[in-house]
């Protein structure tokens, strides 16, 4: 049943994706290829000819699924390569910020759930993430630990270092909404029946939180942390621009500012796909996590 | 020296004064039972004794030892193995992602008692001792595969597994049907008399301190208004409030059947009804008919297909065959109406008394706005309402008062025929004897039939002229009141009827 | 606590209608002398590499963001409860075909959503604002049917069924201003969101056109400094921190 509804969401965007393609006028596609800067040889330029003229829409939603996305107007390349070439860095990049957000989110709510005065300011804490820009984080990043402490190299560094900076400017705003709802989670299932009655048994605050409430909270926080995923890879496209990094991201900045319509679509596809399985694996955890919901 | 003693024990929720100086005691082995209705400071005391929110002022005596002001370190050692806590609401008190055996194991694992596998032996003890089948397949079972009744027993397992010299027993079986209610309370007699152990009770239903009780505390507002030896209270109640509280309930005041109904023409035909959801019958071949001018009442357990029935006959819900007619009804929404168990569920939140009580009369335009004023003014006066309410909110309003006024929505467009899914059953004692005397009355004036849901005997038996008792979907057993009361033939009406509890015979 | 987010909206908004009571200074033609100088009582937020002054090109492009943010929320509000409230109130098979094609609009991140749009109108203020409002019809619209499905299975509704309610009067009297509180509270959420999206994409050099002085593409320019002149970047992406989180606060209040 959710299975069928995914691959349903996924049919759809692969046909919306298709439709924007056949929106552009073809034959302006192949004008551009034919541009000598591309340097393409005739022969290449045939291929690209032949792509387009079988057209149709089971070939290209095919095509999709196998991974074959068209060719970059931009450069004459096909898309998949220059995917292949970015998909690397930005998933070391979107893991190394999701595992931090996480950590962040975690480290607030539960604080903020453990400790009555600092309540207040810690649950704070996620409104303000999420009001800040992500351009601006990372230029701010930038300026206090390159320019003023002089902590992590501008230009050159070790990998680690690269990646510190950009990886703690996609995590800041994705930790938000983690950390909202996880603390509220709790709050609520501090709230319900069966929390007193484990009191009356002799059991201690502590006791209560991780035994019994963390378990009923993470099933909405694991939704959440789900659909930030979405979130990763739109925010990958600020970070990696602003840090100059060579990842999808980027690819997918400059295939916006040379009109580059193949590029962006596969970029969407991918990113739809990537979301749309992960949620389905949040759905298929879930009935581990509570067996109500186990058949 | 007693158990326990609580004396003068005051309590606060934010600002309000919810308990104003307590005193009551338990002797060992004892049952106590404290009655009161809702915002009495019952379940507040109860919470208080085991120190869940502790109390302002008193003391709060165990074998002795005040332990009002113990921090909340030092009452972990005494929660759980001195005094237990049976709470009220068994379907949400168990912890729903965690399996049974191990929620009654915790009260062993904190205290430190035992090792793994004499724990484990316990609970199977305990799971068996309280009444479930096969209980090293229950133990590795969640909550939400067990019934209500079956985790009230978990619920019992758990508060007992350390023998604790009292157990504050919350409402234990108000979530609960009849004929499970007893059997609960049989299991927690049993239990006393075998482990000696005191009981706390705390309820609304004075029909249940009657029949379980040494001693009853009566609380009113923050107040004890009286307290004694049940026999002695029940014989002679010094407060008016406790008089008042025992000549409300129906399951104690013994009044007179109602006459058979007067030989009037049907107003409600309802023939061999049927209702599946999903594969599962609700309701499986329904047939009754009611006098004009008369009540007729469905009652049954929940899941017995009586609220079904009452929302196909309001045609909120179509029947897979069967039919149900309504002669002399031309306009159905004119003249048939259903008022909700939850009135303050049924009234809009954002809307006005008035404008609610106004609206039937809108939807069928009857009258200009100043004839449709008049009219609510005077519906308003039909069900007691005083007008400087017109302008309130539900929210403003208490229970009775909002139940008033659904019923006054009801009458407006002057209905035959009034459907009443479980009316009363959610208002307190005084609030529903009151809204029973207001229904009857109207019947009186304006010739109205009901059709009475409710799962409440004690009710049925007061404001019915004839009785349908349904179980699984089907009516087992119709008659006059007094023929299903005084000479039940089915089984299953015998057992509800017994399952009322009846200290005065 | 409460007023000074109301106050911190009010004055932005303020900034848009009535620049000039706010500062003396040319958002477009600066001092050649005075540039890249810091903050001072003369110039509260510095000035740029060309002598502007940065807090007169921050309150002259308060109304940029706050236009593209009223388009973008009106976009999303009016597009999306529209849908939710068609797709909670007919049910079948209507409510699954919207509630599917929100589902496929969901799946793809706002931001991508938006730069989609961008690629097929062109870039520019108009279409940034179009491009981050459709990016959140989709929230709207589950929200509005969510809100309309739990109203209409209160008891309330039904009991104004059972006195005679039409469908139409139902869904007008009940059902509309019992489901509407949370929807307008999204809006004002949104409208934080939307602002934080337009300066996103300003930034990355799809909205205005240089020298106007839009708050994403200002913090851009800046980038070039950074070494030296913070004031450039720092400040105006405070104001826009400032302005985001007082919409988060009223949202909360609303709710």
């Amino acid at each position: 049943m959710r299975v069928g509804q995914a691959l349903l969401v996924l049919w759809a965007a692969f046909t919306a994706a298709y439709i924007l393609l056949q929106a552009m006028p073809g034959d302006s596609i192949l004008i551009k290829f034919q541009n000598p800067e591309l340097g393409l040889s005739p022969q290449q330029i045939a291929e690209i000819r032949a792509y387009y003229d079988a057209g149709g829409y089971l070939h290209t939603v095919l095509g999709f699924l196998r991974g074959d996305f068209g060719y970059s107007v931009d450069t004459g390349t096909p898309v998949l390569e220059r995917l292949a070439e970015g998909l690397p860095e930005t998933a070391k990049l979107a893991t190394a910020a999701f595992v931090l957000a996480v950590l962040l989110a975690v480290l607030i709510a539960f604080a903020a759930s453990h400790s009555s005065r600092l309540r207040g300011v810690l649950l704070a804490v996620p409104s303000l993430f999420i009001s800040v820009p992500a351009f601006w984080l990372g230029i701010l990043l930038i300026q206090v630990f390159s320019f003023r402490l002089g902590l992590v190299p501008v230009i050159g560094g070790s990998e680690i270092q690269q990646l510190i900076l950009p990886v703690l400017t996609l995590a800041v705003p994705i930790s938000a909404p983690i950390a909202q709802v996880l603390a509220r989670s709790l709050d609520q299932v501090f709230t319900q029946p069966f929390v007193p009655v484990v009191a009356a048994k002799g059991a201690s605050r502590s006791w209560i939180l991780w035994r019994h409430v963390a378990r009923n909270a993470l099933p909405p926080t694991l939704t959440v942390a789900g659909l930030t995923f979405g979130e990763l890879i739109a925010g990958s496209v600020v970070t990696e621009t602003v840090f100059g990094r060579n990842g999808v991201g980027r690819l997918t900045e400059q295939a916006v500012n040379a009109q580059d319509t193949p590029v962006l679509l596969a970029v969407v596809v991918l990113a739809a796909t990537v979301f749309v399985l992960v949620n389905l694996l949040v759905d298929l955890v879930f009935p581990v996590l509570d067996p109500r919901l186990a058949r | 020296m007693s158990l326990l003693d609580v004396r003068d024990l005051r309590v606060s929720y934010g600002g309000h004064e919810a308990v104003k100086g307590v005193s009551l005691s338990v002797g060992e082995g004892e049952f106590v039972a404290v009655v009161g209705e809702s915002g009495s400071g019952k379940t507040t005391t109860a919470n208080a004794i085991i120190g869940l929110h502790p109390g302002d002022s008193g003391e709060i005596l165990l074998n002795g030892t005040d332990i009002a002001r113990w921090s909340q370190r030092r009452l972990r050692v005494i929660r759980g193995a001195q005094i237990g806590l049976v709470p009220q609401d068994p379907s949400n008190s168990l912890n729903p992602v965690k399996k049974v055996g191990a929620q009654i194991a915790e009260t062993l694992l904190i205290h430190r008692h035992g090792d793994k596998t004499s724990r484990r032996r316990r609970v199977l003890e305990l799971l068996e001792r309280v009444g479930l089948d096969d209980p090293a397949r229950r133990a590795g079972q969640y909550p939400h595969e067990l019934s209500g009744g079956m985790r009230q027993r978990v619920l019992i397992a758990a508060a007992i597994a350390l023998r604790p010299s009292l157990i504050i027993a919350d409402e234990p079986t108000s979530a609960l049907d009849v004929t499970v209610q007893r059997r609960i309370l049989d299991l927690i007699d049993d239990l006393r008399q075998e482990y000696g152990t005191a009981v706390l009770l705390v309820t609304h239903d004075l029909g249940i301190a009657a029949a379980r009780s040494d001693r009853l505390v009566v609380m009113r507002e923050g107040l004890v208004e009286e307290s004694g030896g049940t026999r002695e209270v029940l014989a002679a109640p010094a407060a008016a409030y406790t008089r008042r509280l025992l000549a409300d309930a129906p399951a104690l005041s013994a009044r007179a059947f109602k006459e058979p109904p007067p030989q009037a023409g049907p107003a409600i035909v309802v023939r061999d009804l049927v209702k599946e959801f999903g594969g599962f019958r609700a309701v499986d071949g329904v047939s009754f008919e009611v006098a004009r001018g008369s009540t007729h009442a469905l009652v049954g357990e929940s899941g017995s297909g009586k609220t079904t029935t009452a929302r196909i006959v309001t045609r909120f819900e179509k029947a897979d065959s069967g039919s149900v007619e309504i002669p002399g009804v031309t306009e159905f929404r004119r003249g048939v109406q259903l008022v909700y168990q939850n009135p303050y569920g049924s009234l809009d939140p954002r809307h006005s008394v008035a404008r609610i009580v106004e609206e039937p009369l809108r939807n069928f335009r009857l009258g200009d706005r100043a004839a449709r004023r008049t009219r609510v003014k005077e519906l308003l006066d039909r069900v007691a309402l005083p007008e400087a309410l017109l302008e309130r909110k539900p929210r403003e309003l208490s229970g009775g008062q909002r139940q008033r006024v659904a019923i006054a929505r009801a009458l407006a467009v002057e209905p035959q025929v009034v459907v009443l899914d479980e009316a009363v059953s959610a208002l307190d004692v005084t609030v529903q004897a009151q809204i029973l005397d207001l229904l009857e009355q109207l019947q009186r004036d304006l010739g109205l039939t009901y059709l009475f849901i409710s799962h409440d005997l004690a009710v049925v038996r007061q404001i019915s002229h004839t009785v349908s008792v349904m179980n699984k979907g089907r009516i087992v057993e119709s008659g006059t009141t007094q023929q299903i009361f005084d000479s039940p033939q089915d089984d299953y009406t015998r057992e509800l009827l017994a399952a009322v509890p009846e200290p005065v015979r | 606590m409460r007023w000074l987010s109301w106050l911190v909206v009010a004055l932005v908004v303020l900034w848009a209608v009535v620049p000039w009571l706010f500062t003396g200074y040319d958002p477009l033609n600066g001092v050649p002398a005075e540039k890249l100088q810091g903050p001072s009582a003369a110039h509260w937020f510095g000035t740029d590499a060309v002598g502007r002054d940065v807090f007169a090109r921050v309150v002259h492009g308060s109304v940029h963001s706050l236009s593209g943010a009223f388009v973008a929320v009106g976009v999303g509000l009016v597009l999306g409860t529209l849908l939710g409230l068609l797709a909670g109130s007919a049910g079948g098979p209507a409510d699954e075909i919207i509630m599917r094609l929100m589902d496929v609009l969901l799946s793809v991140p706002g931001l991508l959503l938006a730069l989609t749009v961008i690629i097929l109108l062109g870039p520019g203020t108009v279409n940034v604002a179009i491009a981050v409002g459709v990016g959140s019809v989709a929230a709207f619209a589950r929200l509005a049917r969510a809100e309309v499905v739990r109203v209409r299975r209160s008891d309330y509704v039904e009991a104004a069924f059972g006195s005679g309610g039409t469908f139409v009067a139902v869904l007008w009297r009940h059902v509309l201003p019992n489901s509407l509180g949370p929807v307008v509270a999204l809006a004002a959420l949104q409208f934080g969101v939307a602002i934080l999206a337009i300066s996103t994409l300003g930034f990355l050099g799809y909205g205005a056109e240089p020298p106007t002085p839009e708050w994403g593409l200002l913090i851009s320019e800046g980038r070039n400094y950074l070494a030296t002149s913070w004031w450039l970047t720092t400040l105006p992406g405070a104001v826009v921190v400032a302005v985001v989180l007082a919409a988060g606060r009223i949202s909360k209040e609303i709710r």
